[in-house]
């Protein structure tokens, strides 16, 4: 095999960063964090092996309820992304042409020119006692005082489907985009009525959009700190809140690292689940 | 047969049919009915509407003016997944999320056929067209003539009024196109759904059909029977575009009730026939068309016996084909190439490049066509 050796090299090149990367950044501090997580320290710099910081878990309500909390939060909000999405995207890939199409698209794209937490503080300067909509919602006698709609649930909602948006338009766009308008036509020209269509060839031809949608919109809920925080305020009760307390206030690395290993299990199973169920594959869902 | 045709014979009726993009009207006045059971060809080149034209009648396009009606009964305002009609569509439209049988039970379930009526019925559809095992198959794994098959059989199993088909042998090969056109036109005879076939192949049309319209810039130009088009036609359009012609340009020198005698452009005198409607009068441009096999081949002038027209030349080329085999003669005179059918005699079979060889027409074989736009713009298809 004389094509041997400079092909192998050329392999090696090419897949060194990517290795580096998955094993300097990812598979590295995951191990690290396990191990760390199971241990638990006697005495200054002291440390023995042991499962402590899961059964503190399961033994503190707060921790687990918290767990839940998040977990059911983000799937509610990943699924109400998807329904706020799926019509958009649809009127984007199919209804739209040209210029236009391309115009929407791109408007979607605009408020991701903004940092996170500047629009985030958006939302506060609306929903807060003070702003906008309590301001609106007196002028136009609606209400008698202001009124606060930061601080809640659906606060936190709406912040993290805004969030979330892009992440399942894109690929909704682009696997609708890639579906042939003479299907469509032909689920109308055999009988189908508009529903009949949807669910029987727009969106098992989406599916592979949807699930990566959902996956990446699942997993970017359940991590993510700056949203809940600031629209949900100190009562958020959100997963990795409790994480960063762990590991900053209260410098309990053993336990932080438990609960971090924790949230890793809880959504590799729930998209797990989540693939099973839609009946994909994660190699089709991520093509 | 505009109005007055019995309402239970005619299948399909096209009034006055309208459809503008922009300023151009891709459909243009477009009349016509399609007799129950008969297999309807539309023949024209690609961008003259023809798909459009097909659309309204499926309900995917709505006509600016004009009225569609189908067993008597307009179904302008009917949308399409309640319309009597099945298309088979240009790239067949196969749902490529379901297998075989699925596509095909889609348009049952859809109508709310019972579970149990359905199976047996995509079964027998199945072995109408030949592919009784192919139900648990999935759509990619199918050659693109079981594609073909299975589209249509997907709007078969509905019977439909009339099965609308846009260009559905398109994307074929050749040898297989070829296979598909007779099973085509064996299947529309047995199951006796009237067919509406859209296709921009002559031979496709000739073939398969009972009538072919052929359309032309949003227009119908001539309707009538394969036969009709191919020895009758009415405008220069459909004598260039239907079968093979050889062709002149000239100016009438002279005309009188046998015949025309024209000048061409290059100096060559023949006498030739009036067609269409109008007449011919002297010094109108007209178009000549010669059908290959309507010209007589002989090593001398003698053999050629009484006709009007006789050309000297040499065989330029031999295109051998078989039973289709032609050949190419240069016109001595005047320079222009002729294309005449070989005979299947053996006669020619020595026949070389170079050899001189006589030509010879009658007056009746020789069409002259008023030459217009139309004329040149066949020209140049
Ligand atoms: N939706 C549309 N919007 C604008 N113009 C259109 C539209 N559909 C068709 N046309 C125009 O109408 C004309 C006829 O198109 P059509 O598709 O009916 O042609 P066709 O005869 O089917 O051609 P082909 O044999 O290539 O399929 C073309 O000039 C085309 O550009
Ligand atoms: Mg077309």
């Amino acid at each position: 095999m004389k094509a041997g050796p400079p092909f192998r090299l050329g392999l090696i090149l090419l897949l060194a960063p990517i290795v580096l990367w998955l094993s300097l950044l990812v598979i590295l501090p995951h191990i690290d964090m396990l191990l760390i997580s199971l241990r638990v320290r006697v005495a200054p710099r002291v440390y023995e092996t042991s499962l402590a910081n899961y059964v503190e878990f399961f033994t503190e309500p707060l921790y687990w309820n918290t767990f839940a909390r998040t977990a059911i939060m983000s799937v509610t909000a990943t699924a109400m992304t998807l329904l706020i999405a799926f019509p958009v995207s649809y009127y984007i890939a199919k209804m739209l042409r040209g210029r236009t199409k391309n115009l929407l698209f791109l408007l979607c794209l605009v408020p991701f020119w903004v940092s996170e937490l500047v629009r985030t503080f958006g939302w506060m300067i609306l929903l807060r006692e003070t702003g906008i909509v309590s301001n609106l919602l007196q002028w136009a006698g609606l209400t008698a005082g202001p009124v606060e709609m930061l601080y809640n649930d659906a606060a936190i909602m709406i912040g993290l489907v805004y969030t979330s948006l892009l992440f399942m338009v894109v690929p909704l766009v682009t696997t609708l985009d890639s579906l042939d308008d003479s299907l469509i036509e032909a689920g109308y020209d055999l009988g189908g009525n508009g529903f009949a269509v949807m669910r029987t060839i727009v969106v098992p031809h989406a599916m592979p959009g949807i699930a990566s949608g959902c996956i990446v919109v699942f997993m970017l809920t359940l991590g993510n700190y700056l949203t809940p925080i600031l629209l949900g305020g100190k009562d958020s009760l959100w997963f990795t809140d409790q994480i960063y307390t762990q590991f900053i206030t209260r410098f309990n690395w053993e336990l932080g690292s438990a609960f971090g290993f924790l949230l890793l299990v809880l959504s590799s199973i729930i998209v797990w689940i989540g693939l099973r169920l839609s009946g994909q594959t994660l190699s089709e869902s991520v093509k | 047969m505009v109005s007055g045709a019995p309402a239970n014979d005619v299948d399909l009726e096209c009034r006055r049919l309208v459809k503008r993009f922009g300023g151009l009207a891709a459909v243009d006045d477009v009349s016509f009915t399609i007799a129950e059971g008969s297999f309807f060809s539309i023949l024209g080149p690609s961008g003259c509407g023809k798909t459009t034209l097909l659309r309204m009648i499926a309900g995917f396009q709505y006509p600016d003016e004009g009225d569609i009606l189908i067993k008597g009964r307009s179904i302008v305002s009917v949308p399409p997944n309640r319309r009597p009609v099945n298309m088979v569509f240009q790239h067949l439209a196969l749902f490529p999320m379901m297998n075989v049988a699925e596509n095909i039970a889609y348009g049952l379930k859809r109508r709310g056929t019972p579970r149990s009526e359905i199976a047996p019925k995509v079964q027998a559809v199945l072995e109408r067209v030949g592919l009784p095992d192919s139900g648990p198959m999935r759509v990619d794994r199918l050659s693109g003539g079981q594609k073909q098959r299975i589209a249509i059989a997907r709007c078969l199993v509905l019977d439909p009024a009339l099965l609308l088909l846009d260009e559905p042998l398109g994307a074929l090969d050749l040898k297989l196109r070829e296979r598909l056109k007779v099973e085509l036109k064996e299947l529309q005879s047995q199951v006796g759904t009237t067919f509406a076939y859209i296709t921009h192949d002559q031979s496709e049309a000739l073939v398969m059909s009972d009538h072919v319209a052929v359309m032309n810039e949003g227009r119908f130009v001539q309707v009538g029977t394969p036969q009709e088009l191919y020895f009758d036609p009415q405008t220069a359009f459909v004598a260039g575009f239907v079968g093979d012609s050889n062709r002149w340009t000239g100016r009438v020198e002279d005309a009188d009730t046998t015949g025309v005698k024209v000048v061409t452009a290059d100096d060559l005198s023949l006498l030739g026939a009036p067609a269409g409607a109008g007449g011919l009068a002297r010094g109108d441009r007209v178009e000549i068309f010669v059908r290959p096999e309507s010209i007589i081949l002989g090593h001398d002038a003698t053999r050629l016996g009484a006709v009007d027209n006789r050309v000297r030349g040499r065989v330029e080329n031999i295109l051998f084909d078989g039973a289709n085999s032609r050949v190419m003669v240069r016109d001595g005179a005047s320079g222009h190439e002729i294309m005449v059918t070989l005979p299947q005699t053996g006669e020619f079979a020595a026949l070389s490049r170079g050899q001189e060889v006589h030509l010879g027409w009658t007056l009746a074989q020789a069409k002259c066509f008023p030459a217009g736009d139309d004329a040149a713009r066949a020209g140049a298809a």
